[in-house]
């Protein structure tokens, strides 16, 4: 029998192959290799792409380049989003490697956050991250903390180091025995259909009546429209870290074992593709 | 901590009980008669019911209460005849006690009370001090009284030979009224208040009980002889008090309280485990003039009183050295009664809305507890309707298949007169529904009418002589249990009134304020049957219920529709294991990584990993001589690779002669990590193959526990990730303990067991796993059962952790928190001189009057501390009585002179005494254990997986001995139930300690007085066999310990002797006889491959010496069961191995030189 904690591992080391290209309108000195790397899905493009900045900046000239930016298939890559978010929710069902378009120019203002920093990731990281607790123990874990725990979680992620990640990362999944989970599940919901960037609302992991919440009871409350009529033909995926869960799954449970280092479950809603 | 109970008198006089685990109130199974008291101990509980008459319900359990019965035939030889029963005229009587001075024929033995059985017929007892004496049971000697021999000599005139016989304690789980055969003249009138306690004085197997009463007239009462195997007792006898008696409360230790009609509070002293009735009398005066004592209740430490103003008062400062206490303390609340329960946790039940409160917050450091909390579990007829106003259930849920309870609709025919006759006097509807009366006038008549709310009856006489206003209900007709049921129409109506008002009282009481008692009214009055939702109670008793600050109660929260069996532990697996979501969530994610990862592993990894170090500062205690801690420098290195594997150095760098150097340990070389907590040190020992060859471990020490948990959680995760072992346990583990109760698993290799070039023991890899334990049983269907040094039994359940190991170390479910409870003993030591005979004053070269066992160490009371901070106090220290060697009244042990031995009675050559003091102490942790209540053990055994019963669809044999010697049989035992279902008792003459069963069903064990007994006829059909053989010890040696494998045979004496049964055949499985082995054995254990491992005394290292060491018997092979050699392993430190469950066998060509040969067959 599987552990539980084996989840935790297998969602920490999934990897998504990428290749990297450069933009057809980027000057060149000379012809620009595409670079080829395994992603850590649980991690931000500007985090884990220092190695693809360095190749092409190799074929460019210094006043050519700028701030470095991502974009598949005509949509900019927005960096605070984590790479297997991006993923799922742009590419899931395109063939393998994922190809991903390097632009160092026209810099996608309305598009994009800028990136000047690991700071800036850092502090949307750990922005996150207290934004989750808040939900799920009202700060209180978060808050009791040290600041070296702190670093220790970013520089777990950073660093892509499980142990030492998840060390602290056991405590803000704890949650009192005489409850059956958090106060509420921090969790985003992601379509490419709407206008909307994410749905983001209150939902408690236990009914009033002691049931635990399922994934389907969400997405009935918060986002009907990805729910398949029992009649009707399936529409949607539901996908988080490229799988499709059964609606029955408990919430909590996931909440748990398959949210992203920031604590929060990022749930990816796409069309169903066609064959 | 295992489910007990509390027990609880409702107004109707049904007796309820609520489990620690559950949240419902149950009606006791036998609801026959209605009881004004109720008063628990573990197992029993002792009652007066409204026909004033003492009533005895003892718990079934899965060992029976039996008594043996003996009686001596005596024989005499003459000339003539031979031996035969005529005897000289001044010789005893021909069937006799053991005396010889009390007649007793055989068919003269009778059965006390009717609650007793006989469970077979007269037997002789072939067994003669541990040596069957093969001879129809007779003992020879020259004449009566005189030593007696096994054998026959020339001068035998007198022979002997003892008869038994067992009755067995019937009455169980139902009410049994204490005969009384005494003198119809001095017998005690009907009872009115009754508290048992007294069970912490004596320790098993005296295990004596106190019960008290106080009859209607004032009168106390003793119950003479009440004891776990007696549990009636014999008669009452009369303790003369100063006063009229009207209540009576026995603590679990020395504390005995009563209340006087007066007002006072009469405190017993003198009471001691020499003399539980204790000496005499103390007035303790009420808190005020004006409202005397009503009510008492008392603990092993604490009083509590409620008084006439149904005020609630903690007395300070009560011991067993004061029982008096020093001064009243007024507490919040207003109650009718209160009772402390074990752990002085404490009961009450509220005047307004007559609910049980639970004090919480009760702690040793805080005796008086923080607040009052209502208990609003329903009852269990109640469900229905509790539910009811959940929106969940369907429209149908009304419609069961439940035969209704008599509680929901018309009081059950013994109900009525009670309901009748307390329901205007106490509940007095009107008047409080009349909102300008005075809230609480029912409860003030209620004062006034007594002490005891649930027993105004026939027997009120004496109540109205004292302007009881009881007595405004006027003289009732007696009435009969056996009248028919009554029809009567007030029944719902008069009976939904005073509830409504019990509730709207609740809720105008700011204690009670949030405490929802309203909230367990119906919502709405179109409900028919919504009138009985709230039970009224008279009396609680916590006696045998155990709660302590680890506890979770459900008792405070009302409860949707869930059953109570859903709620209990249990070890089967859950639906959340094995629903369909999580499989394909697994299924999903191995499925990701092909499709993601497979093709692609020659991508470059977006982050590096690099070397990733640790540092810290700890102690090293030092390699060179003086050995002594010496401050450290450590670092742990670790080195990943992609595939996630990793490797680890640790290094240490110290200053030797002001010169840096360092050692360094590769953590795949490390073969155990054992933490070493002491008072002084948090400090833990690192072997590695080497080092255990040494008998020296790196050992480093941390500055506070916490850093040293972090050091031992990381480096044991690294140790178990350089050597790929994670997560769950292997069937096949082999398992060991420290002495300190740690717990460590081994996965064996398939050459551990290899004929040729075994894997050598010392390089065996150890982990620990959570949890406390003395012994731990394991066999390769992944059964493990364990044993605490409490003697709870444990089941393993599958989880790995726990402890120290949180996180990613430890499993995330089956992990439970675990609580152990040992005994730190230390001396009293005394000289015995001329003048002023024994003293406290030594010679100057004796020991310290106050020392450890060897008398080396000083150990003051007041210095000994508990084993390590993870242990705390739980008791006081008391004088041990169960020392080997036996003790004098007071507890000493004499002797000529330190050290020596030492015996229990003083003689002309006693210069010296000693007396052991112990104090107990209890450790929280969590592992994957959980507990197999309620029997404790002392040994157990499961059979070693063979190929021949495997998959059988058998439930796999396990047997115990339980702490008092019994033998019992594990029924329903199977992978998916470890814990199994129930015992089965197997009778035994006498008390045992050790069992074993093997392979092929061969049942061993060893009795306490040290022979050996095969069980026979053991199988899967028959799980218990059908009888004993009684096979002789080795000479003058008493066995202490057997093990048996798949066919060999092991025991173990105590005097660290190892031996081999010789001549087991198939047809002869108890064996011919013992053959030595080895000496130097603490313990053995024997596999399912035969093979024996044993922890040594002592085994010299090349640094040290280290007792307490594993070790594997070497050139065991199926025509040498005995083996050569040992090879050395793990050690010191510890006390326990199993190796049971590892049938991993080494190669094919010995598993077809044992069929070739086959020298037993199953």
């Amino acid at each position: 029998m599987t552990d539980d904690k084996d989840v935790l591992r297998d969602v920490w080391f999934g990897r998504i192959p990428t290749c990297f290209t450069l933009y057809q309108d980027e000057i060149t000195e000379r012809e620009a290799e595409p670079y080829y790397l395994l992603l850590p899905r649980v991690s931000y493009l500007t985090l884990v792409t220092d190695k693809v900045k360095k190749h092409f900046q190799k074929v460019m000239r210094q006043e050519d380049i700028s701030e470095i930016w991502f974009e598949y298939e005509g949509t900019p890559l927005k960096w605070h989003y984590p790479i297997g978010l991006l993923f799922d929710l742009l590419a899931s069902n395109s063939a393998l490697p994922w190809n991903i378009t390097v632009h160092f120019k026209s810099f996608p203002e309305k598009d994009l956050l800028h990136c000047p920093s690991k700071d800036a990731i850092e502090a949307h990281f750990m922005s996150c991250m207290k934004e989750a607790d808040a939900l799920k123990h009202k700060s209180q874990v978060i808050n009791e903390m040290q600041k070296k725990d702190h670093k220790q979680l970013w520089m777990g992620l950073q660093n892509d180091r499980f142990d030492q990640f998840w060390a602290i990362n056991r405590k803000l999944m704890e949650y009192p025995a005489e409850e059956n989970g958090f106060r509420y599940i921090p969790f985003r919901i992601y379509q490419t259909t709407t206008e909307q960037p994410f749905i983001q609302k209150l939902f408690r992991p236990v009914a009033a009546d002691g049931q635990l919440h399922t994934l389907g009871d969400l997405l009935k409350e918060v986002c009907p429209s990805a729910v398949t009529p029992e009649d009707g033909e399936k529409k949607n995926q539901v996908m988080i870290h490229g799988i499709e869960p059964m609606l029955e799954t408990p919430l909590q449970w996931l909440s748990e074992h398959l949210s992203y280092p920031d604590n929060f479950l990022h749930i990816s809603i796409i069309p169903q593709p066609t064959d | 901590m295992p489910a007990s109970v509390l027990w609880a008198v409702d107004l109707f006089g049904r007796v309820y009980t609520l489990s620690t685990a559950g949240q419902y109130w149950e009606l006791c199974r036998d609801s026959q008669l209605e009881f004004k008291r109720v008063s628990a101990a573990t197992q029993f509980c002792w009652g007066i019911a409204c026909d004033n008459q003492v009533y005895l319900y003892v718990c079934a359990s899965d060992v029976p209460i039996r008594r043996r019965e003996e009686a001596y035939e005596n024989q005499r030889w003459n000339p003539m005849g031979g031996f035969c029963d005529k005897l000289l005229p001044s010789d005893r009587w021909p069937w006799s006690d053991v005396s010889g001075l009390q007649h007793r024929p055989l068919d003269g033995v009778a059965l006390l009370s009717p609650h007793w059985e006989w469970e077979s017929d007269w037997y002789v007892d072939e067994n003669f001090g541990g040596e069957p004496t093969e001879k129809g049971g007779w003992t020879y000697a020259m004449d009566f009284p005189a030593t007696y021999t096994r054998d026959k000599k020339w001068n035998s005139c007198v022979r002997r030979r003892k008869w038994i016989r067992y009755r067995r304690y019937k009455s169980r789980d139902m009410w049994a009224k204490i005969p009384s055969k005494d003198d119809p003249e001095a017998l005690p009138d009907p009872f009115n208040d009754l508290s048992v306690g007294g069970w912490e004085i004596t320790e098993e197997p005296v295990g004596r009980l106190s019960v008290w009463a106080v009859s209607l007239q004032g009168k106390v009462w003793y119950r003479e002889d009440v004891s776990h195997p007696n549990p009636e007792g014999s008669s009452w006898s009369l303790v003369d008090t100063p006063g009229e008696v009207v209540q009576i409360s026995c603590g679990p230790h020395d504390l005995l309280w009563a209340t006087l009609w007066e007002g006072q509070a009469l405190v017993r002293e003198g009471i001691n485990r020499n003399n539980p009735r204790g000496s005499s009398w103390t007035i303790v005066e009420p808190p005020g003039s004006e409202n005397g004592i009503l009510h008492v209740s008392v603990g092993v430490s604490v009083v509590w009183a409620v008084t006439k103003d149904r005020k609630v008062w903690f007395r300070r400062g009560v011991n067993s050295h004061n029982p008096c206490g020093t001064s009243w303390i007024e507490m919040v609340g207003e109650m009718t009664m209160v009772n402390v329960g074990l752990n002085d946790q404490v009961w009450g039940i509220g005047c307004e809305d007559r609910a049980v409160y639970f004090r919480q917050g009760v702690t040793p450091s805080e005796l008086s507890g923080k607040t009052w909390k209502a208990i609003v579990a329903g009852r269990e007829s109640d469900r229905s309707h509790s539910g009811s106003s959940s929106s969940l259930l369907s429209a149908g849920c009304f419609f069961g298949d439940e035969v209704r309870g008599s509680s929901e609709s018309a009081p059950s025919d013994n109900d009525t007169s009670e309901v009748e006759r307390r329901d205007p006097k106490q509940l007095l509807p009107e008047e409080s529904l009349d909102g300008s009366s005075n809230p609480r006038g029912s409860s003030a008549s209620d004062t006034g009418a007594g002490r005891t709310p649930g027993c105004a009856g026939e027997h009120s006489g004496p109540t109205e002589d004292r302007g009881d206003t009881a007595a405004a209900l006027g003289p009732r007709e007696h009435s009969d249990p056996a009248s028919p049921p009554a029809q009567l129409p007030w029944t719902s109506i008069d009976l939904k009134e005073p509830k409504k008002a019990a509730g709207h009282e609740a809720a105008s009481c700011p204690e009670a304020a949030g405490l929802s008692s309203q909230g367990l009214c119906p919502l709405g009055t179109e409900e028919p049957y919504g009138a009985d939702d709230h039970p009224l109670w008279a009396w609680v008793s916590g006696g045998s219920c155990a709660v302590d600050t680890g506890s979770t109660l459900k008792w405070f929260t009302v409860q949707s529709g869930l059953s109570p069996s859903a709620q209990t532990l249990s070890l089967s697996i859950t639906p959340a294991q094995t629903a369909a979501w999580r499989k394909q969530i697994f299924q999903q994610l191995t499925e990701r990584t092909r499709r993601e990862l497979e093709n692609f592993r020659h991508y470059e990894q977006a982050v590096e990993q690099s070397v990733w170090v640790k540092t810290g500062a700890l102690q090293w205690w030092c390699d060179w001589k003086p050995h002594k801690w010496v401050d450290v420098r450590v670092a742990l290195e670790q080195f990943t690779g992609h595939d996630g594997a990793r490797d680890s150095i640790l290094f240490i760098y110290y200053m030797l002669h002001e010169e840096k150097k360092y050692l360094h340990v590769f953590l795949n070389e490390v073969t155990a990590l054992v933490p070493v907590l002491n008072e002084a040190k948090h400090s833990f020992a690192l072997y590695t193959p080497e080092r255990t060859r040494q008998r020296w471990p790196v050992r480093l020490a941390a500055a506070t526990e916490q850093d040293m948990n972090d050091w031992l959680a990381l480096l044991s995760l690294s140790c178990s990730e350089s050597r790929r072992v994670h997560g769950r346990l292997s069937p096949q583990a082999i398992w060991s303990i420290t002495c300190k109760g740690d717990i460590f698993v081994s996965e064996p290799s398939p050459d551990l067991e290899a004929q040729e070039h075994p894997l050598p023991c010392d390089q065996m890899f150890w982990r620990q796993v959570g949890g406390h334990l003395r012994l731990v049983e394991a066999s390769s269907h992944g059964v493990v059962w364990g044993i605490g040094y409490d003697h709870t039994a444990w089941v393993y359940t599958g989880g790995y952790g726990g402890g120290c190991f949180q996180g990613l170390a430890s499993s995330s479910s089956n992990i439970y928190t675990q609580s152990d409870v040992k005994s730190v003993c230390i001396y009293e030591n005394q000289r015995w001189n001329p003048v002023t005979g024994y003293t406290s004053r030594g010679l100057p070269t004796d020991r310290p009057m106050w020392s450890d066992a060897s008398g080396l160490q000083e150990c003051t009371k007041a210095g000994t501390k508990p084993p390590s901070l993870q242990w705390t106090w739980v008791s006081d220290w008391s004088v041990d009585f169960s020392t080997p060697g036996g003790t004098d009244q007071e507890g000493w042990q004499y002797a000529s002179d330190f050290p020596a031995s030492y015996h229990g009675y003083k003689t002309m050559k006693d210069f010296v005494r000693r007396r052991c003091w112990a104090r107990k102490c209890k450790l929280v942790t969590s592992g994957p254990w959980l507990e197999v209540a309620p029997i404790a053990l002392g040994d157990v055994s499961i059979i070693p997986a063979c190929p021949e019963t495997e998959g059988q669809g058998h439930s796999i044999a396990l047997w115990a001995v339980s702490d008092k010697g019994d033998v019992l049989c594990r029924l329903g035992v199977s992978e998916l139930n470890p814990a199994g279902s129930s015992w089965l008792h197997v009778g035994t003459d006498q008390p045992f300690a050790s069992v074993s069963i093997g392979a092929c069903y061969q049942v061993w064990a060893v009795a306490r007085d040290g022979s050996a007994f095969y069980r026979g006829s053991v199988s899967p059909s028959q799980p218990a066999g059908d009888c004993w053989y009684h096979i002789p010890s080795p000479p003058k040696q008493r066995l202490v310990q057997v093990s048996v494998g798949h066919t060999s045979v092991y025991a173990l004496d105590e005097n660290g002797n190892l031996w081999f049964r010789g001549g087991i055949t198939p047809s002869y499985p108890q064996g011919s006889s013992w053959e030595h082995v080895s000496n130097n054995v603490r313990r053995v254990s024997v596999g399912p491959l035969d093979q024996v491992w044993v922890i040594a005394n002592k085994v010299q290292g090349s640094h040290g010496l280290s007792r307490g060491t594993v070790c594997r018997r070497t050139g065991v092979q199926p025509h040498e069961p005995k083996g050569q050699g040992w090879d050395y392993g793990i050690g010191g430190g510890w006390s326990h191995i199993s190796v049971r469950a590892n049938t991993t066998r080494a190669s094919r060509s010995w598993s077809r030189e044992r069929e070739a040969q086959g020298p037993v067959r199953c």
